[in-house]
């Protein structure tokens, strides 16, 4: 952010761009370095590791504050998630992934907006594709665990359809199955996370370069950018969360697509 | 004027989505405004299909980044 600045200064505005996520920190400017958003990946899983370790060591009957926040989302993803999707018969399995699919997400979601770190993790391509086929792969698994290869294949033609519409349908349901759900999913995060972060950039970058370098009227309009910043920082917050519970609803339901004994 | 026509392109593709959207939050209001009842049951759908209109959007800002010069 701070060589976004700089380069704001001097001449032109210069718009914020992809180019502004990619950050290495060390290891010079290859494909191997350090970057920042694999050093605040990596803070989350020691936080969100630290805290549920320290939460959970001390379980009361009588749960205190912070026991109280994490039995509410370890709630949510257990009952609103996974139960109501998945049923009660086989829901217990996938709960560990959901839930730390839905805790690493929404973690990496927030730092977008916290101070000092402020990057979303998931506006890197890689973060959100890595997640996407992960589940992909269970979705893929347990289907294939379920119904053996061909039952598999077969059950996603819905059954009584006529015959001459079921070449159709299977080769669409292939291409929902095997390209559609994971490009979603993974672009759904990641397009989010990228376009919300941008604009807050650019909020910003372009708030200072009107307040410090045009003249008269349009100072005003730098403070409203700086203004427009404050508020969608907000908004942010909210799509952060959203969309960390989006991205857990849609894994929860391709699973129990891939469980469900008839369409 | 100097600009990129792939941004024209991503404005275009948020017509559909941003319709939809709110249609889909309209159906969600009067739900609920009929049966209060089922909020619990319809929130969820609510988002879901919000996520899945949404997808075309963010295709969108995907591929205007992509194709721009």
């Amino acid at each position: 952010m701070s060589a976004l600045l700089a380069a704001g200064e001097g001449g032109g505005f210069e718009a914020p761009g992809p180019l502004d996520f990619w950050q290495p920190l060390a290891g010079g400017d290859t494909q191997y370095a350090l970057t920042r958003p694999m050093v605040v990946a990596v803070l989350s899983v020691v936080l969100i590791s630290w805290w549920l370790l320290r939460v959970t060591r001390t379980l009361t009957v009588v749960p205190g504050r912070a026991q109280y926040c994490t039995e509410g989302v370890y709630g949510m993803v257990r009952n609103g998630l996974a139960r109501d999707i998945l049923g009660t018969k086989d829901f217990l399995k996938f709960v560990p992934l959901l839930f730390t699919i839905f805790t690493l997400i929404l973690v990496n979601n927030l730092f977008g907006i916290v101070p000092l770190i402020q990057f979303p993790t998931m506006s890197r391509i890689g973060f959100p594709l890595a997640l996407a086929i992960v589940v992909y792969a269970v979705y893929h698994g347990v289907g294939i665990q379920r119904m053996g290869l061909a039952g598999y294949f077969k059950h996603m033609v819905p059954p009584g359809l006529p015959g001459w519409i079921t070449p159709l349908i299977f080769f669409l349901e292939l291409i929902t199955y095997f390209v559609t759900r994971p490009v979603t999913l993974a672009l759904r995060l990641f397009g989010n996370m990228f376009a919300g972060h941008i604009l807050l950039v650019l909020c910003v970058v372009g708030g200072e370069y009107l307040l410090f370098d045009a003249d008269g009227v349009l100072k005003i309009a730098g403070i409203a950018a700086f203004a427009g910043g404050f508020v969608m920082t907000l908004f942010e917050g909210f799509v952060q969360f959203l969309q960390a519970y989006v991205f857990t609803l849609l894994s929860a339901l391709y699973i129990a697509g891939a469980l469900a004994d008839e369409h | 004027m100097t600009g990129d026509l792939a941004i024209i392109g991503y404005g275009l593709s948020t017509l559909g989505p941003g319709i939809a959207v709110g249609l889909i939050f309209a159906a969600y209001v009067s739900g609920v405004a009929r049966q209060p009842e089922s909020r619990g049951l319809l929130q969820p759908i609510a988002i879901l299909g919000f996520a899945l209109a949404e997808a075309l959007a963010i295709f969108g800002i995907a591929l205007a980044f992509v194709f721009a010069g």
